[in-house]
């Protein structure tokens, strides 16, 4: 009996071991990562950096900033997040509340599996072949569009799993009051998944501002602060690219900078959504 | 009188036959149990009465089930309609993610029965009174429903269900759930509310079939064996396989 017992604490030793390890590589990963970005980046993130576009010589180190780079990023993965949002929301609710599990229902789930896992590039190269086709110049538009299918599948696979896990009698109480399906989806379902919508929206964000290859050709780069929707509009993963590939140090170190200023809203967002989750997860039924 | 008849239902789950010819007249304002082992068509009859049935994939139904004389599955019958008039409480409650007050105003908003602000104050108050919980909850109305005990989430799907005015209620086990004190408590507000509502109760504990009944009906493998006065059939089985099911040998 003794030597069952030890037997099974040395199990559980191995198996503490493991977790503790892989805990130790991710908190290391993440914190090697921002070292790196802070130590590199933060001493010339100057105020210039982010209240100014590049002036004349930037590029060669001399002074400007990348707000345009930052308002660009901003624009174009807050545009494509809200796209995303309004076009997967009916779909999902289509999914959950109408097709369910028919034939048809999973070959959509299929579809956007298959768009979640196709690389950026790919969408930034159908972008541009679409853009050709139509004559289109790079543009703010055009990015969000592109930004907006590749994030698409984020949002719409994450919520369609939180609501397909959803008791089935959550719905029968709603249908057993006389409502109809729709009220029930929105009252009720969508309620319901209202703090995993709120967190699904901050992935698609985060995967839509930290994308360089779907921009690349879709939005294009500009010093310039996009007025309208038809400008070309700059985004702080390509002026990382475009920085780290100069042969100058300080520019690089800039490159670092835009890093920082990158890393930091996607944090904030992070919070910021996580806060709302909560918020709105006040209701969620357990 | 007969509130809700049943005309040789038989309902079929793919190959499954849960539903036997059951020819059922229902009274009005008594409360009928549905007794009979598991697996045995109960929960299936009670279902087919606010067309629930329908919510399965699969499930076939045949035959007719007629309240206050009009078929509800009749085509052109608006479902949503039907649920409205034919309550049903589940064995475990489901609060909507919503507040308290949002829970009982829901039905109400969905059917446009009442205003805003002043009257729909006034019903809330009401129905939460004739679940027997506005006292509990007068103080907190807008806080999450999910932070009430079992027992209230119940009363709370019970003023729920009342908020749309419905005739009949059914109840799928609607104690199996709940604390025993809880559990009395709806049962209290049942009998209280037989005055006023037609009500069908599924329920697996013969006891409470026994504080309950003014009419019961036993299932066994989807048939119905034997209906009748409360006290005649819990009392004085006219069949074997009935009072097999009462002395608890099957």
């Amino acid at each position: 009996m003794r030597k069952r017992l030890s037997r099974r604490h040395i199990e559980e030793m191995f198996f503490l071991t493991l977790m503790g390890i892989s805990l130790l590589i991710v908190t290391a990963s993440l914190a090697g990562i921002l070292l790196t970005v802070i130590i590199k980046g933060a001493p010339v993130l100057t105020l210039d950096m982010i209240t100014k576009t590049p002036q004349g010589g930037y590029y060669l180190g001399k002074e400007g900033g990348v707000l345009n780079a930052i308002i660009g990023s901003l624009y174009l993965a807050g545009g494509g997040t809200f796209l995303a949002l309004i076009v997967s929301i009916p779909i999902v609710l289509g999914l959950n509340v109408y097709a369910r599990n028919t034939r048809w229902a999973n070959f959509v789930r299929l579809s956007l599996d298959l768009m979640w896992g196709t690389p950026s590039i790919v969408y930034g190269a159908f972008g541009f072949t679409l853009m050709l086709a139509l004559g289109l110049r790079a543009s703010l538009l055009a990015g969000i569009i592109v930004l907006a299918l590749l994030e698409l599948p984020i949002i719409a696979r994450a919520v369609d799993e939180l609501i397909r896990v959803i008791p089935a009698e959550l719905e029968e109480s709603s249908f057993a009051l006389g409502a109809t399906r729709f009220e029930t989806a929105l009252a009720v379902i969508l309620r319901q998944v209202l703090p995993g919508l709120a967190t699904a929206i901050l992935l698609a964000f985060g995967r839509g501002i930290g994308d360089a290859a779907s921009v690349l050709f879709t939005a294009g780069y500009t010093d310039r602060i996009p007025t309208s929707l038809m400008d070309p509009a700059a985004s702080l993963p390509l002026a990382v690219f475009f920085q780290l590939n100069t042969p100058f140090p300080e520019v690089q170190q800039r490159a670092y900078a835009a890093a920082l200023i990158l890393t930091i809203i996607v944090l904030l967002t992070s919070l910021g959504s996580r806060c709302l989750a909560s918020y709105l997860g006040r209701y969620t039924v357990k | 009188m007969t509130h809700i008849s049943i005309r040789n239902l038989n309902a079929h789950y793919r190959d499954h036959q849960a539903l036997k010819d059951i020819v059922l007249d229902i009274p009005r304002n008594q409360i009928t149990v549905i007794i009979g082992p598991s697996g045995c068509g109960k929960t299936t009859l009670l279902k087919s009465m606010n067309r629930f049935l329908d919510l399965v994939v699969g499930t076939h139904i045949s035959g007719d089930v007629l309240i206050d004389g009009e078929s509800i599955y009749a085509p052109g019958v608006d479902v949503t309609e039907v649920r409205k008039k034919v309550g049903l409480l589940l064995q475990r409650p489901f609060p909507l993610p919503m507040s308290i007050y949002d829970n009982v105003a829901y039905g109400l908003r969905i059917h446009n029965m009442h205003k805003r602000g002043r009257g729909l104050d006034a019903a809330v108050q009401h129905y939460l009174e004739m679940a027997g919980l506005w006292d509990e909850v007068k103080d907190r109305l807008h806080v999450p429903a999910g932070r009430l005990s079992v027992g209230q989430q119940q009363r709370l799907c019970l003023a729920r269900g009342l908020a749309v005015e419905p005739e009949i209620l059914l109840g799928d086990e609607p104690t199996s759930a709940l604390d025993p004190p809880s559990a009395l408590h709806i049962e209290k507000r049942l009998l209280a509310l037989k005055e006023q509502y037609t009500i069908v109760l599924v329920t697996h504990i013969l006891r409470q079939a026994k504080r309950l009944a003014d009419y019961v009906v036993f299932m066994y493998l989807g048939e119905m064996v034997e209906h009748g006065p409360a006290q005649q059939v819990l009392e004085n089985p006219q069949q074997e396989r009935t009072r097999a099911y009462l002395e608890g040998e099957i």
